[in-house]
């Protein structure tokens, strides 16, 4: 294999006309990976302050039929999950996280919303799952892959159920990736970051969009306006340094 | 995927002629364009964020093999392989061996267009391994045994009842009256087929938009979340992709991404965008075991060295095709092979040879369009003159065809010759028209007035009209 590349490589080499690149570009090339520089961002997100980015982030999620309801507390999280399931029809049974932000969130108050923490498997109708930014500027959600949060409760179950804290909403992708950086440093990524726009969609027949192709039919954005996350982001940090 | 690219004019004439391909046409020639523009005018930046973006693209082209250096090493880091394949059987072999390593009987797919290039499909049937289409588009033309006619939506030349009378064709343990007159139907029947193949599948292969160099990541967009189940579930995660795809940056990158889905699709950001980075991690619960980089060049690092580099930035976002009056009046499969549209009337020539492909950088009318809406602003009639030139250069148009555009080459070189025939073709032609105004034929120029007529001449050139404006 090593000489498949040697040809491919060399190839390129030799199209553009010159050897391996001196050791002065390839520092130059380095220090412009380092430095993150953004390139335009548009001014729509970021010319905004906080309660507006919010409004943004609402109005985008529901402009590609996400479903958002905003709370004031976390003790207010299992009234709005049970309001949903119960209005869309839904079993009262969960498939989530095991993220210990979703420990400070006293269940018990619904005892008829069974809650089982783990990966989604094929008959799970309803996952609950945080998310780790929320994009203003087009109303997408980024979530990353870990132990405690596994990529199946995204995509396999029908609904998905996402909670984000307003201290978690961003202008851009950029503060997103910049958020994660702060956390882990500048080594490897996480295996999956999923940045989610509304639910699933196909417009494959005839252009006409239908929700649900593969993916969840209903997303669901619960909004949580307190600050909480604050001690449990710490202790996760904490996991997640152990892992490097 | 067998060319069929020397066939154009008699495709492209049954192209014309198909009802229900007219039909399907008639849908998206609108709804794109529209689409496009509703998203561009509501971001005052994406002319600039254009020019970014092919700014990134040159600068990486420039280095391209420091980026797959870095980009391969990063891979490696992260638990993951790259298998560098200069063509497309080397592609297909490096799969097989994955494939054959972990005893894969069946492969879910997501959409690929480098797939469709190395002819996977056929190559992992040979050997005995069944591969399952997974994007709704993909899946039907899988069933009905076609080629893609577009590169995001695959089975645009369909109509509903087509999809309809395919899947009661091939779904035969559903009941034969079920109603499927609308595309929720057939939405929901395809999501219900595929849900075990997902769960059941060995190996996933996705295709890639971008490849980050700095982190070693993949990223597919998406729609329908096919392209995640199918990475996330099997036991191995293939990517199918090639050498141009590669970014420096999540930043270059980010860039890239706002025009995509703008361009492509109209939508501010597709539903799903993923970043994936090498194999499940110790602890997790879910994620493939291995992870796999299929590096296909099949020809590209040869273009960088041409008049054809530019080529090289192309994101694949269509809108080229959604924006071409040619493609929108014959189809994608008139061009006869993976890449249709003015992006395919340049990339064909360049991977499968001028010799084959000839007729599509001439099925052109050079309106320019493809190029006005290029989000990493690709020159692609200037390309395609490229390749009429190296076309006559080779001698390959037919010989009465080369004499003509001699003649005519010989007399355009003499202006005052060539004046004096335009001026006298057209006092002819206006005095012999002067009644009717057109012609109902015309020698020399039956294969416009078979179909049309064609309007005679006001009597004078625009030449002779012009000197006589500025006396």
């Amino acid at each position: 294999m090593s000489e498949a590349r040697e040809r491919i490589l060399g190839g390129i080499r030799n199209a553009l006309g010159r050897g391996q690149l001196d050791p002065n570009t390839q520092a130059q090339l380095r220090a412009r990976l380092a430095a993150h520089s953004r390139n335009l961002i548009p001014a729509r997100a970021t010319a905004l302050d906080d309660a507006r980015s919010v409004d943004l982030f609402i109005a985008m999620a529901e402009e590609v039929q996400a479903t958002v309801a905003r709370v004031g507390a976390f003790s207010a999280v299992p009234d709005e999950v049970a309001r949903y399931v119960a209005a869309e029809n839904l079993p009262a049974e969960l498939v989530a996280a095991l993220d210990p932000n979703l420990d400070v969130i006293p269940w018990e108050m619904r005892p008829l919303l069974r809650i089982r923490r783990g990966r989604a498997e094929a008959e799970d109708k309803v996952s609950l799952t945080p998310c780790h930014s929320a994009i203003a500027e087009t109303g997408t959600l980024m979530l990353v892959s870990g132990r405690e949060t596994p990529t199946t409760l995204n995509f396999l179950p029908d609904t998905h159920i996402v909670l984000v804290c307003r201290c978690q909403i961003v202008a851009t992708y950029e503060d997103g990736f910049d958020r994660l950086r702060a956390e882990r440093g500048t080594g490897r990524l996480p295996r999956a970051i999923n940045f989610i726009t509304g639910p699933s969609r196909t417009a494959d027949i005839e252009q006409r969009i239908e929700l649900g192709a593969h993916g969840p039919r209903r997303l669901h954005i619960v909004l949580v306006e307190e600050d909480r996350v604050t001690a449990s982001v710490e202790k996760s940090q904490q996991h997640k340094g152990a892992e490097r | 995927m067998l060319a069929t690219s020397r066939n154009f004019e008699a495709n492209a004439r049954a192209g014309l002629a198909d009802d229900n391909l007219q039909r399907a046409l008639g849908l998206a020639r609108t709804g794109f364009p529209l689409r496009r523009r509703l998203a561009t005018e509501r971001l005052p930046e994406f002319e600039e964020l254009r020019e970014e973006g092919r700014a990134i693209k040159d600068h990486t082209l420039a280095h391209l093999d420091f980026y797959l250096e870095l980009y391969e090493s990063n891979v490696v880091a992260s638990g993951g392989k790259v298998h560098w394949a200069p063509t497309p059987q080397e592609a297909c072999a490096a799969v097989r061996q994955i494939c054959r390593s972990v005893g894969a009987k069946t492969v879910t797919k997501g959409k690929s267009m480098v797939a469709e290039e190395v002819g996977l499909n056929e190559f992992l049937e040979a050997n005995g391994i069944t591969p399952i289409e997974t994007d709704l588009g993909e899946y039907i033309i899988q069933l009905r045994h076609e080629p893609p006619s577009h590169i995001i939506a695959p089975a645009i030349h369909l109509v509903k009842e087509q999809v309809a009378e395919t899947f009661r064709a091939e779904h035969h343990a559903l009941d034969p009256a079920r109603s499927l007159s609308e595309p929720r139907q057939m939405c929901d029947e395809a999501r219900a087929m595929l849900r075990p193949r997902f769960l059941a599948a060995d190996v996933g292969i996705t295709g890639a938009n971008f490849l980050v160099a700095e982190t070693g990541s993949s990223i597919i967009v998406t729609n329908e979340g096919n392209g995640d189940l199918t990475q996330t579930l099997p036991r191995v995660h293939i990517v199918m992709t090639s050498i141009e795809k590669v970014v420096p940056t999540l930043e270059d990158a980010a860039t890239l991404l706002r025009l995509l889905a703008r361009s492509a699709t109209g939508q501010e950001f597709s539903s799903y965008t993923t970043i994936s980075t090498g194999p499940r991690r110790p602890g997790d619960l879910d994620g493939p075991e291995q992870y796999h980089v299929i590096l296909l060049d099949n020809g590209r690092s040869a273009l960088l060295g041409t008049e054809f580099r530019d080529m090289l930035r192309c994101i694949r976002c269509a809108a080229c095709l959604n924006h071409c009056p040619v493609y929108a009046a014959v189809g994608g499969h008139a061009y006869g092979w993976v890449y249709p549209g003015p992006m395919g009337a340049v990339l064909t020539p360049s991977l499968i040879g001028i010799e084959e492909a000839g007729h599509l950088p001439n099925a052109s009318t050079f309106c320019g369009r493809c190029e006005s809406v290029c989000p990493v602003k690709i020159p692609l009639p200037k390309m395609m003159r490229h390749w009429r030139d190296r076309e006559f250069a080779k001698r390959l148009n037919p010989p009465v065809y080369r004499s003509a555009l001699s003649l005519w080459a010989w007399t355009a070189r003499r202006p005052a010759l060539y004046h004096a025939v335009a001026e006298l073709a057209a006092r002819t032609l206006g005095w012999a028209g002067r009644y009717r105004g057109r012609f109902r034929s015309l020698p020399l120029a039956n294969g416009w007035t078979a179909v049309r007529d064609m309007p005679a001449p006001e009597g004078r050139s625009f030449h002779s009209l012009w000197a006589e404006r500025r006396k």
